[in-house]
C-alpha cells in the first residue's frame, strides 16, 4: 500500500489541471483550465478498474470539505473595490441578489419539474 | 542588546506568512461560529472569513497585494480542488446520466435567466454601462467571468468582484431559500446552487451532502461553458447591443 497517497493524489490533481490548461489553450476553448482538468480526472476515474480508492479520491475527500477556505483570498479582493461598491450600492446589490435568485429558481423549477414529470410518465 | 518592538511589529506586518496565518485564522473563526450557531446562514465560514480578513487589512493598513503574497498559497490550491470535484461527480455519474435532459434544460434556463436579469436590473436601477456589462457574466466561475467581461465591454476586475459576491450570496442563502421553496431533491438543490453560484456555492453545497456537492460541481462546470457560449450571442441582442 502506498504510504503517501495524499502527496501522490495532489500530484494527480495538478497534472490533470495542467493537461486541462494545455488542451484549453491549444484549442482556444472558452472554459478555465481547472474545469477542463475536472473532465480529464473524470475520464481517468471512469477508466479505472481497481477496487481500491485512487490517490486522487483520498485527496479529494480531504480537500473538498475545506473548499470555502480556498476562496477567502480572492474574496478578500473585495477590499480594493469598497468605494466603488459603496457608490453604486443599489444597482450592485440588486443586480447580484436579483440575478442570483432568478437563476437559482429557474434552474430548480425547470430541472425539478422535468424530473417529477419523468417519474410520473 | 536594544529592544525594538516597533521594528519587530513592522517585520511581522511585512512577513508573507501574515497573509497565510490571517486567512487560516479567519476561516477557523468562521467554522467555529458556524458550528456554534448550528449552521446559521450569516455564519457561513467563507462570508465570516472574508469579512474578518477585510476588516483586519483595513485596521492594520496592510495593502491587498502584501496580504496576497502569503495568501496566494491558499489560492493556488483552488485549481487542483476544482479538478477534485470530479471525484464526487464520478460517484454520482449513473444518476447524472439518468437525469441528463432535465439537467440540461435547467442549465440553459438558469444561465440565460441569471444573465438577462443581471443586465436589466442593473440598468434599470441606474448602474453605469461598465457595471451593466460586468454584471452579465457573473454567474459563471470567476476566471470565466473575467475573460467574458472583456469580450462584452465590461471591466474584468469588477466582474471578478461581482462573481465572488454572487458566490457568497449563494453559499449564504442558497440552501435556506431552496428549503423554503420545498425543493428537497438533492440533485436539484445541488445543480441549482452550482449553476447560480459557481464554486463558492459548491463549497457550501458539499457541506450539505456528497450528492448535493456533486451536482453543484456539475452545475458550476456546465454553466461556465454555457455562459461562455451564450454571452457573445446576448451581445448581439438589444440587451447588450
Amino acid at each position: 500500500m502506498d504510504r503517501a497517497p495524499v502527496l501522490r493524489g495532489l500530484l494527480v490533481l495538478c497534472a490533470c489541471q495542467l493537461v486541462g490548461e494545455l488542451v484549453v489553450r491549444t484549442l482556444g476553448l472558452p472554459v478555465p483550465g481547472p474545469v477542463a482538468g475536472m473532465l480529464v480526472l473524470l475520464v481517468l476515474l471512469s477508466a479505472r478498474r481497481s477496487e481500491r480508492p485512487s490517490s486522487a479520491e483520498v485527496v479529494a475527500d480531504r480537500l473538498l470539505p475545506h473548499l470555502q477556505l480556498l476562496f477567502v483570498p480572492a474574496g478578500t479582493g473585495l477590499v480594493q473595490y469598497l468605494s466603488l461598491l459603496g457608490s453604486s450600492a443599489l444597482p450592485v446589490v440588486a443586480g447580484v441578489v436579483g440575478a442570483w435568485t432568478v437563476g437559482l429558481l429557474a434552474t430548480a423549477f425547470v430541472t425539478g419539474g422535468l424530473l417529477r414529470r419523468g417519474r410520473r410518465a | 542588546m536594544t529592544l525594538d518592538p516597533a521594528g519587530a511589529w513592522q517585520a511581522v506586518l511585512g512577513s508573507p506568512l501574515l497573509g497565510l496565518a490571517l486567512t487560516l485564522a479567519a476561516y477557523e473563526l468562521g467554522r467555529a461560529l458556524s458550528r456554534r450557531t448550528g449552521g446559521h446562514p450569516l455564519a457561513t465560514p467563507v462570508l465570516v472569513a472574508v469579512v474578518v480578513t477585510v476588516a483586519t487589512l483595513l485596521l492594520l493598513d496592510v495593502p491587498y497585494a502584501d496580504y496576497l503574497e502569503g495568501a496566494q498559497v491558499v489560492s493556488l490550491l483552488l485549481g487542483p480542488a476544482t479538478v477534485a470535484l470530479a471525484v464526487p461527480l464520478h460517484r454520482e455519474l449513473p444518476r447524472v446520466r439518468a437525469a441528463a435532459l432535465p439537467l440540461l434544460a435547467g442549465l440553459v434556463a438558469g444561465s440565460l435567466a441569471a444573465a438577462t436579469t443581471g443586465i436589466v436590473l442593473t440598468r434599470v436601477l441606474g448602474g453605469s454601462e461598465e457595471l451593466v456589462r460586468s454584471m452579465a457574466p457573473k454567474a459563471a466561475t470567476t476566471p470565466v467571468a473575467i475573460a467574458l467581461a472583456e469580450t462584452v465591454g465590461g471591466v474584468p476586475a469588477l466582474a471578478a468582484v461581482l462573481a465572488i459576491l454572487t458566490g457568497i450570496v449563494g453559499a449564504m442563502a442558497g440552501p435556506s431559500l431552496l428549503t423554503l421553496l420545498r425543493v428537497h431533491d438533492e440533485r436539484v438543490r445541488g445543480f441549482a446552487i452550482g449553476v447560480a453560484s459557481h464554486g463558492i456555492g459548491t463549497a457550501r453545497a458539499l457541506q450539505e451532502s456528497a450528492t448535493v456537492g456533486a451536482f453543484s460541481g456539475l452545475g458550476m462546470a456546465l454553466n461556465a461553458l454555457t455562459t461562455a457560449l451564450a454571452l457573445p450571442l446576448l451581445a448581439l441582442t438589444p440587451l447588450l447591443g
